[in-house]
């Protein structure tokens, strides 16, 4: 009859680590992750493993095939192609994480603007996300390369403003469905402010889709800036990346196939890894998308 | 407990399990329940009791995870439902069992119109289409849409909450079903509503000739409209019977306090409310004796080490209490 | 007892449409009134309950009164303050008196907040200087009955009972004079409810509290409220003592929602429903008296006059032009409870 009655059933518990275990039991997602792991581990350690300068010329053994001295061989000036890789995966991943990561921050502030402002707020914003995705990206980098010349800069700024509307439109649509729950109205009720509100309260309930979306985006963003930089307009030599090393590979493709393959294979490798993890990330964060399999 | 002549369906020893993570959920345990002809039987129980695991088990709707005990049994106009082959399953699933969901708003599909929902699910009839259109007309004015013939090209949502609910209620019956279900089905509604619906179903089951199962959490309606009352606790039936003796001579100390509960029953106006102390034991690890037990304030010797059968209190009532075997 | 809450002709208006739509429509006033000349007054230490079916402006007024939707006319005073006009630093200290349970026990709390930070955080939203949060969140938590394990859960691994708990806690942090409770036993099982409503009665007695119970469960707001609002299209339409209006209403609606709460005896069937049809759109308002279109005791003066709300009995006001005058005439079925 009293009210005190102790509410001391045991608290649903769930393990620790619980989502990531349920990763781990994804094969994909596990293969996934020991990709991206091989591929961070190897760019941040590039200066350690890598056995030789990978501006070192050695004209004596130009265009080499692999050997033990040069695991995947040398390119036309003699350079050691491991090495150049290696250094190339450093360029790739500070490109697609630098660039992923601003967007991501920008879309979600943005969106998260757009979505609890007011309404004028949320048409201006929609409407200038809407005319920059109109704009097709290739076109868009060739237009802003060729207006500021190319640089690592550059097409960090391009992937940045092709990608942002794509996570502020999602942020926003999810601020719209959080915005009138209850327990953002509770957290106003309390007298909560704006800013507490929407970093505090929404940011937690409408970031897993955005991460989601940045891990499938950021090996779009490496080819992009391989692409860029096959084409001359990435980053400039003797700086390596692997769209230059492929490009390389392509003038002498007549001489030696390996240098198409060393560019070739990081590419693949970092697609599938990011693609894999991200769509096990999606399943365990976001179980409703699931298919049922 | 009924002759299976005049019995529309008779769940007998029904056990199902679900396995989980954290273990097996021992989600209903040896549930006998009949749905005799013409009678409205309801379910009671709290939130947890298994009452929907119960229903989705009758339409056999249940989750992959689930298993059900060999020896359980579920049998409908003669057939065992758990028995039945998909094609079978399909036959009946709308046709003789038909249900009414708790929130009117979903169980619609927002896109279609309602001439259209009502014609669709008489597929199975051999008619014109303007016969199809004439028995859905008819079926809204049975429920008290006012002018259905024009209302059959509106949509869900231009109709009100109590409205849609009347239209799910139309769907259920037109197939004319030996039995409809009803899941908390005034739930989403006002109560001057749920007074309506729960009148409205009463009179067209009797009219249709057909039998209802009625769950609810709300001792008054199933005070209102049931003949036969089924108490579930913690995946167990504790106590089932005739409405009168039931709601006047409960045995079950479960009931009892359920009773005692209700607001609604406590006639003297006063600050301080009955409550049922301690919580619904965890299905995944049951107390050895009685499963009311831990909360039961009138446990003697035998309740903490063996679970108790069911008795007769008399023709028509039964309990699974000790206290019904040693009066 | 001294007067905490005093709320005197108020009006909340929502747009339905936006200027464009409201021109091609030719609309010419794009407004639904929600709460429509409500006036009432909330003493210290009571109950007060707001009944009324969805749509009747109940869960609006409440809002209105905590500030989260905006009032268009009339006044709110708590405790001799006028709220309206007053810049927004003044309006949250004096709203940190005033705290509001949702309806939903699990979903108005925060889903990826610990326990600890729920209830701690109005002590971090008002900065209030000096508190212990860690000591805080143990004494609110024994406060509502809950024990110390329960800091580090979230929302989704507590019971509806739980979670309604750790609302009252965190209602309880800033030790408010006002509690509005917006339907404070939905979605609990009937068990758990008195529980909760125990709860809430202890802490009155023991902290001094006023309630502003929100509910269309009649049988819970017999209980437990002092006096009571019943509300129809966003309008009082019978107001007064607790146990007087269940006794005797006055007004028809209220006449015909005590009889649609089913009496858990089967001995007690009823044959005939007192309420036909259902509640009006706020669109479009019936004339003359709003309820006439479901009355069942309608006349013809009902059809063009408006009632207003005025006294029929001491303490008790009816908007009905032909209110009961005492429990004989009120109907044969006579009200439920």
């Amino acid at each position: 009859m009293t009210d005190t009655t102790p509410s001391d059933v045991a608290i649903r518990q769930e393990p620790r680590f619980a989502r990531l275990r349920q990763l781990l039991r994804d094969p994909l997602g596990c293969f996934g992750l020991v990709l991206v792991l091989l591929i961070i581990l190897s760019a941040i350690g590039a200066d350690i493993i890598a056995p030789h300068d990978y501006k070192a010329l050695d004209v004596k053994s130009r265009l080499a095939s692999p050997s033990w001295d040069h695991l995947l061989g040398t390119d036309n000036l003699g350079r050691d192609t491991f090495s150049r890789i290696l250094h190339g995966g450093q360029i790739a991943l500070y490109v697609a994480l630098v660039s992923v990561g601003s967007s991501l921050l920008l879309g979600l502030v943005l969106g998260m603007l757009a979505g609890y402002g007011p309404s004028w707020l949320d048409n201006v914003l929609m409407w200038f996300f809407d005319s920059v995705r109109a704009f097709p990206v290739i076109m868009f980098a060739l237009a802003v390369i060729t207006v500021v010349g190319p640089s690592l800069e550059t097409i960090i700024f391009v992937v940045i403003a092709t990608t942002t509307p794509g996570y502020a439109r999602i942020a926003r649509a999810s601020t719209l469905a959080t915005k009138n729950t209850e327990f953002i109205l509770a957290e106003r009720a309390l007298g909560a402010g704006v800013p507490r509100i929407m970093f505090s309260h929404l940011v937690p309930n409408i970031v897993q889709p955005l991460l989601i979306l940045a891990s499938m985006d950021i090996p779009v963003v490496i080819t992009i800036e391989a692409g860029l930089s096959f084409l001359g307009l990435g980053v400039k030599p003797p700086t390596p990346s692997w769209g230059s090393i492929l490009n390389d590979g392509y003038g002498f493709i007549r001489n030696t196939p390996w240098l198409v393959v060393a560019g070739g294979i990081p590419l693949i490798i970092t697609t599938l890894g990011f693609t894999f993890l991200g769509e096990a990330l999606r399943d365990v964060l976001d179980p409703k998308l699931k298919k049922d399999r | 407990m009924n002759d299976r002549d005049n019995t529309v369906l008779a769940v007998r020893d029904l056990s199902v399990d679900f396995l989980t993570g954290r273990g097996t959920v021992r989600a209903l345990r040896h549930v006998d329940l009949t749905v005799p002809d013409n009678r409205v039987v309801g379910i009671v129980g709290e939130s947890g009791c298994g009452k929907s695991t119960l229903i989705n088990c009758v339409l056999r709707l249940l989750a992959a995870n689930a298993v059900v005990a060999d020896s359980s049994s579920v049998v409908f106009k003669g057939r065992d439902v758990l028995a039945m082959s998909p094609a079978d399953l399909r036959g009946i699933r709308g046709k003789e069992i038909s249900m009414v969901f708790q929130d009117p708003m979903t169980a619609l599909n927002p896109v279609i119109s309602i001439g259209t929902q009502m014609t669709d699910i008489l597929y199975r009839l051999d008619m014109s289409m303007a016969d199809k259109r004439r028995l859905a007309t008819d079926m809204l004015g049975q429920v008290g849409i006012p002018d259905p013939a024009r209302r059959l090209a509106d949509y869900p949502h231009q109709f009100s909450g109590g409205m849609r609910q009347r239209i799910c209620i139309a769907m259920a019956l037109m197939m004319n079903p030996g039995l409809l279900i009803a899941d908390e089905p005034t739930t989403a509604l006002d109560v001057t509503l749920e007074a309506q619906i729960i009148h409205l179903m009463k009179d067209l089951c009797a009219r249709f000739g057909c039998s209802m199962l009625f769950v609810s959490h709300n001792l008054g309606l199933i005070a209102e409209l049931c003949d036969e009352v089924v108490v579930m606790y913690a995946g167990e039936v504790v106590e089932q019977g005739e409405v009168h003796d039931l709601f006047h001579r409960a045995q079950h100390p479960y009931t009892r306090m359920l009773l005692d509960c209700d607001p609604a029953r406590i006639e003297e106006k006063r600050r301080d409310l009955p409550t049922i102390s301690g919580s619904v034991p965890d299905l995944i690890d049951l107390p050895r004796g009685c499963i009311f037990a831990p909360r039961c304030p009138q446990r003697y010797a035998p309740c903490s080490d063996t679970a108790p059968a069911t008795y007769d209190v008399n023709a028509v009532h039964q309990a699974r209490c000790f206290k019904v075997r040693d009066a | 007892m001294p007067e905490l809450l005093n709320v005197e002709g108020l009006r909340v208006r929502f747009r339905t449409a936006g200027l464009v739509k409201s021109l091609v429509k030719s609309l010419t006033d794009p407004h639904i009134d929600a709460v429509m000349q409500v006036s009432f007054t909330l003493n210290e230490g009571e109950t007060y309950g707001l009944v009324g079916e969805s749509g009747s402006g109940k869960t609006t007024l409440g809002r209105a009164i905590i500030g989260l939707v905006e009032m268009a006319e009339g006044s709110i005073t708590f405790d001799g303050t006028e709220l309206r006009g007053l810049d927004d630093a003044r309006l949250r200290v004096i709203r940190r008196n005033v705290a509001m349970m949702f309806q939903d026990p699990v979903a108005s709390l925060s889903p990826r907040k610990t326990v600890r930070n729920l209830i701690t955080e109005p002590f971090r939203i008002h900065r209030i200087p000096g508190s212990e949060s860690s000591r805080d969140a143990r004494r609110l938590l024994n406060l509502v009955g809950l024990h110390e394990g329960f800091l580090g859960a979230y929302p989704h691994q507590l019971s509806g009972g739980q979670a309604r708990r750790v609302g009252v806690a965190r209602a309880l942090a800033l030790e408010p004079r006002l509690i509005i409770a917006d339907e404070p036993t939905a979605g609990l099982d009937v068990s758990v409810q008195g529980e909760i409503l125990n709860l809430m009665n202890r802490l009155q007695r023991e902290l001094g509290l006023s309630y502003l119970i929100i509910t269309h469960n009649l049988p819970v707001v017999r209980h437990v409220s002092d006096r009571l609002a019943i509300m129809y299209l966003g309008r009082f339409v019978e107001t007064g003592d607790t146990d007087g209006i269940f006794a005797s209403p006055a007004h028809p609606y209220t006449l015909g929602l005590l009889a649609a709460v089913p009496e858990p005896d089967p001995d007690k069937r009823r044959e005939k429903l007192e309420l036909e049809g259902e509640i009006p759109s706020l669109m479009n308002r019936p004339q003359g008296c709003e309820f006439h279109t479901r009355c069942p005791f309608v006349r013809e003066k009902c059809l063009s006059e408006a009632p207003v709300l005025r006294t029929v009995a001491p303490g008790r006001m009816a908007s009905c032009h032909f209110p009961f005058p005492n429990p004989a005439e009120a109907g044969t079925s006579g009200p439920g409870g």
